[in-house]
C-alpha cells in the first residue's frame, strides 16, 4: 500500500519511467542475452493446431507474489540470478515485456485479479473470497470439471480463500481446491516446527500478520488418500528442502503425479522476503525462483500426463519500487504505483507456442483469464481483460 | 468536514509551535482541497518535534502557497480537486488524526483507481514548489561515508558495483586504524561547521567512541525499544479484530515514552526531537526491529530526508540470520545467529542507496561520498574531482581518499 503523501517528502526522483520504456528495455535485454527476436504482433501462436483435443489440453500458472525489478532479473547485471530462465526458458518461450497491473499492489488482491480477470478491491489482509468469478469457477462449470481438475497450491495462510469467489452465479462448489503447504506442515508436525521452520516463514507484506484460515483448505487426513504420501514421508522429504516455494513446488509435484488436474495454479512467495529490507535475501529468493520454475517446467515434460499438452504461465503478480522513485525504497517494497512497480513480464511455453520471441505491446493483468478461456473453452464472462491473440 | 470550515479552536490538541503555525496559516488551508490538506497537517502536527531543516521546508512552503494568488492557486491544486474523495473520509477527524487519514485515503485512492492521479498530482505540486522555492543549498558540500563489512574475514566477489560507474575505486587501501580515522573526520567537520543535527553517525550495532558533536542512532542502543516494541506488537495481534492496518495505526501512535526512550540511550538531555525520529524508525520502518541492516539503511535515509545532514557517517553490522518471523518477533535473543556475508550483501546495497538519498538533496554536485570495507583494503571515492568509472591501485589510506573526495 503506499503512503499517499510520500511525494510531500521534498526529495525528488531523478526520472520515471513508463511502461513502454521498461518493456523495450527489458526486451533489449533479452535479444542481448537470451537471444530472443522481436515477435510480431500479428502472428498467432499454433496452439489450437499443435495441442491435443480440448479435453486433454492442460495448463500450469505460476505467479510470484512479489515481483523482482529488471536490475536483479533481464538486466545484464542482474542474468546471473536468473540462469535457468535465460538459458532454458526464455529460448522457449512466448515472452511478454509489458504487462501491466492497474489494480492494488497487494500480494493477495492482485493473486485474485488475475485469477479472475478483474480488478478486485478487496481488503488485501482479509481473509476473504474474491468478488468475480475465478478461472477455476469458469472452468469447472462451463466444462463440467470435478473438483478434482482444478487446483491451487499457495504458501501463504490468506490465500486459502484464492479458490472460489463470492459471486452469486459462481461460488461455493464450484472453484479449486486449495492447498497450503505450510498449513499442511504444521498439521502434520503437529505443533512440534523445530525442524521446519525455514519451510514455514509467513507472509512478508504484512510480516506481524496473518490472517485466520478459513474455507475449506485441504485436510491433512486427504494427504494420503489424494497425495499418496503418508505423514511422515512428508516430513522427511520437507526437511531435505529449504523454503515455503520449495514445499509448494514439492505438492504441485506431487499433485501433478497423484491427480494430474488440467488446470494447476502455483503462488510463490520467497522473493517477497525483500519487505524485510535484506538485499541478500531477496536475492536469494530470486535465484530460488528461477531454480523452481525450471523444476516445474521440466516436471511438465517428465510427467506423461502433462507432456507435449501443457502450457506453462509463469508472471509476477506485479514488480516492484525502481531506485529513482524517492516516495518508495528502492527493492524493498511495491509502494509507490511508479511504472517499474506496475510493470510486470509474462512466460509463456508449451505446445504451439512461439518459441524465443519477445512481444512488446501491453498487455494487461486482467488478460490472463479470457486468454486460459480461449485457450481451455470456457466463456470468463465476467472478466475484464481480453484474449491474447498471440498466444491462440 | 471541508476544509473551508477548519476553525481556530480544533487545532487545540496540536503541540504550541504546530498550532501557531497552522493557526497563521488557516485561511490559507481553508482554500486548498480535502486531498491534500491532511497530508500537509500530517507533518505540521509533529513541527515541534522536527529537525530544522525540516521545519524551514514547511515554513518556506507554507509561505509559498498563502501568497499564492486566486488563479496561481487553482492552477497549484486543480489535480488534487479533482480527486474524489469518499464521504466516510470527509466524516473523519482528519484536524486530529491526519496520519490515520491519510492511511484510508491511501486505501482509497488504490480501491477507486485514482492513485496514478494522486500521483500525477503529488509530483507536478512537488515540482511547482521546487522551482518556486528552491531548495536552499548546504553552507559547504556534504560528505557521505558508509563503512560495510564488518565481522567479514574475506570476501572475493565484487563490491561497489552500482556506485563504480560514479567514483574512482581503490584496490590498495591502507585497513589500519580507519573506523578511528573516519569518526575523527565527521568529528572535525563537526566541529569547524557546527549546526544543530547537522553531523550524524548511524551505527548498525554498538556505536565506537565517537565526539559528542555528532547525533548518534545506533541498533544496539535502541535494542530495549526494539523489545518493548515487539512485545507491543504480540499484544496488539492477540486482541480480537486486529489486522494489519490497526496495528500499523497503533504503532504510529506510539512515543517514545510507550518504548522506554529516554534521555538515556542518547546522553542527551532529553532530546525529544531525535527520541520521536529513534521510535519512527521502528515503527514505520519495514524490517527496521529485526534487521540491523535495514535499520541502518533506513535511519541513514530518513536522516538525510528529514535532517539534510551536511556528514553523514554509517556503519553497517551483521544482522541476525533469516528465521520464521513469528520467531524473529518473540523476543530479542540475547545473542542470535549472526549472517556476516549476507549482511555484506545487504550493506553494499545500502551503500548506493545511502548515495542515491544524499545525491537527492541540494547542492549534490558538490557532495562527496566514500565508501570502504571495513578491516580490508577495497574502497571508492566520489566527488566532483574523482574520475568515474576509474579503479586505482596507487596505495593511500582513509585520510587521503578523503582529502581527495573533497
Amino acid at each position: 500500500m503506499i503512503d499517499a503523501s510520500q511525494n510531500r517528502s521534498g526529495i525528488r526522483g531523478d526520472s520515471v519511467r513508463d511502461g513502454a520504456t521498461v518493456a523495450r528495455t527489458r526486451r533489449d535485454f533479452l535479444r542481448s542475452a537470451a537471444g530472443v527476436a522481436l515477435g510480431s504482433t500479428l502472428r498467432r501462436a499454433s496452439w489450437a493446431r499443435a495441442t491435443a483435443s480440448s479435453a486433454k489440453r492442460k495448463v500450469v500458472v505460476v505467479t510470484f507474489g512479489g515481483g523482482a525489478r529488471d536490475q536483479e532479473t533481464f538486466a545484464l547485471e542482474g542474468q546471473e540470478n536468473i540462469p535457468h530462465m535465460m538459458r532454458e526458458l526464455i529460448p522457449q518461450a512466448t515472452f511478454f515485456t509489458q504487462v501491466v497491473n492497474r489494480g492494488i499492489l497487494g500480494h493477495y488482491v492482485a493473486t485474485a485479479s488475475l485469477a479472475t480477470g478483474v480488478y478486485e478491491t478487496i481488503n488485501n489482509f482479509a481473509s476473504l473470497p474474491p468478488q468475480s468469478p475465478t478461472v477455476f469457477e469458469y472452468f469447472r462449470k462451463d466444462l463440467k470439471r470435478p473438483s478434482s481438475d482444478a487446483w491451487v497450491v499457495a504458501p501463504s495462510n490468506g490465500f486459502n480463500r484464492i479458490g472460489e469467489s463470492s459471486h452469486r452465479s459462481y461460488g461455493p462448489g464450484l472453484g479449486a481446491r486449495v492447498i497450503l503447504p505450510k498449513h499442511l506442515l504444521t498439521a502434520a508436525t503437529s505443533g512440534r516446527r523445530d525442524d521446519y521452520q525455514h519451510l514455514l516463514r509467513d507472509n512478508y507484506e504484512a510480516p506481524f500478520y496473518a490472517p485466520e484460515l478459513a474455507g475449506s483448505e485441504f485436510e491433512l487426513q486427504q494427504l494420503e488418500m489424494i497425495l499418496k504420501l503418508s505423514v511422515n514421508d512428508f516430513k522427511a522429504h520437507a526437511q531435505t528442502l529449504s523454503s515455503p516455494d520449495e514445499l509448494s513446488v514439492y505438492i504441485a509435484h506431487r499433485l501433478m503425479q497423484q491427480v494430474a488436474p488440467s488446470l494447476l495454479w502455483i503462488t510463490m512467495h520467497d522473493i517477497d522476503i525483500a519487505h524485510a529490507g535484506a538485499y541478500s535475501l531477496y536475492v536469494d529468493g530470486i535465484r530460488r525462483t528461477d531454480r523452481l520454475c525450471s523444476d516445474l517446467w521440466k516436471a511438465i515434460e517428465s510427467e506423461p500426463e502433462y507432456a507435449g499438452k501443457t502450457t506453462l504461465f509463469i508472471l509476477p503478480d506485479f514488480g516492484r519500487d525502481s531506485d529513482d522513485d524517492a516516495g518508495g525504497n528502492g527493492f524493498q517494497h511495491h509502494r509507490t504505483g511508479d511504472a517499474l512497480s506496475r510493470t510486470t513480464w509474462m512466460l509463456v511455453a508449451g505446445p504451439g507456442i512461439r518459441q524465443g520471441v519477445a512481444l512488446d505491446r501491453p498487455t494487461e493483468s486482467t488478460d490472463l483469464v479470457p486468454t486460459l478461456g480461449a485457450m481451455l473453452g470456457f466463456s470468463p464472462s465476467l472478466a475484464q481483460g481480453k484474449p491474447i491473440e498471440e498466444l491462440l | 468536514m471541508l476544509p473551508r470550515d477548519l476553525k481556530p479552536e480544533q487545532f487545540a490538541v496540536y503541540p504550541l509551535e504546530a498550532r501557531k503555525l497552522v493557526t497563521d496559516y488557516l485561511g490559507t488551508l481553508k482554500k486548498l482541497p480535502l486531498s491534500f490538506v491532511p497530508g500537509l497537517l500530517r507533518e505540521l502536527i509533529d513541527y515541534d518535534f522536527k529537525f530544522p531543516a525540516e521545519q524551514t521546508a514547511h515554513e518556506r512552503e507554507l509561505a509559498k502557497v498563502g501568497s499564492l494568488s486566486n488563479d496561481q492557486r487553482k492552477e497549484w491544486f486543480h489535480e488534487f480537486e479533482e480527486i474524489n474523495v469518499s464521504a466516510q473520509l470527509e466524516a473523519f477527524d482528519w484536524v486530529k488524526f491526519p496520519a490515520q487519514f491519510v492511511e484510508q485515503l491511501s486505501a482509497h485512492l488504490w480501491s477507486t483507481h485514482q492513485l496514478d492521479a494522486f500521483r500525477t498530482a503529488s509530483n507536478d505540486y512537488a515540482e511547482r514548489l521546487r522551482v518556486a522555492v528552491p531548495p536552499q543549498p548546504p553552507p559547504f558540500p556534504r560528505l557521505g561515508i558508509t563503512v560495510i563489512g564488518k565481522g567479514v574475514a574475506s570476501y572475493d566477489d565484487p563490491l561497489f558495483r552500482k556506485l563504480r560507474p560514479h567514483g574512482a575505486y581503490f584496490t590498495r587501501v591502507n585497513p589500519e586504524n580507519g573506523l578511528r580515522l573516519l569518526l575523527d573526520a565527521a568529528a572535525a567537520r563537526a566541529q569547524k561547521h557546527p549546526a544543530p543535527y547537522g553531523h550524524w553517525y548511524i551505527d548498525g550495532g554498538e556505536e565506537a567512541d565517537h565526539a559528542a558533536e555528532l547525533t548518534t542512532v545506533s541498533y544496539r542502543a535502541l535494542e530495549p525499544a526494539r523489545a518493548a516494541l515487539l512485545g507491543r506488537i504480540q499484544t496488539e495481534l492477540a486482541r480480537p479484530g486486529m489486522g494489519p492496518e490497526a496495528l500499523r495505526t497503533v504503532l504510529a501512535q506510539l512515543r517514545p515514552w510507550d518504548l522506554g526512550v529516554g534521555a538515556k540511550n542518547h546522553g542527551t538531555a532529553g532530546d525529544e526531537v531525535l527520541e520521536r525520529f529513534d521510535i519512527k524508525l521502528l515503527t514505520e520502518g519495514s524490517g527496521t526491529q529485526i534487521f540491523s541492516t535495514i535499520f541502518a539503511q533506513w535511519a541513514a535515509r530518513e536522516a538525510l530526508r528529514r535532517a539534510q545532514p551536511l556528514t553523514l557517517l554509517v556503519r553497517f553490522a551483521p544482522r541476525q540470520r533469516q528465521r520464521p518471523m513469528n520467531e524473529l518477533i518473540t523476543a530479542v535473543a540475547p545473542g542470535p545467529e549472526l549472517d556476516p556475508v549476507g549482511s555484506l550483501v545487504d550493506a553494499d546495497m545500502g551503500a548506493y542507496y545511502n548515495w542515491l538519498n544524499q545525491q537527492r538533496l541540494p547542492g549534490a554536485e558538490q557532495s562527496s561520498f566514500l565508501v570502504w570495507f571495513e578491516g580490508h583494503n577495497r574502497a571508492l571515492v566520489i566527488g566532483p574531482s574523482m574520475p568515474r568509472g576509474t579503479e586505482s591501485t596507487s596505495a593511500a589510506d582513509l585520510g587521503q581518499l578523503l582529502a581527495w573526495a573533497a
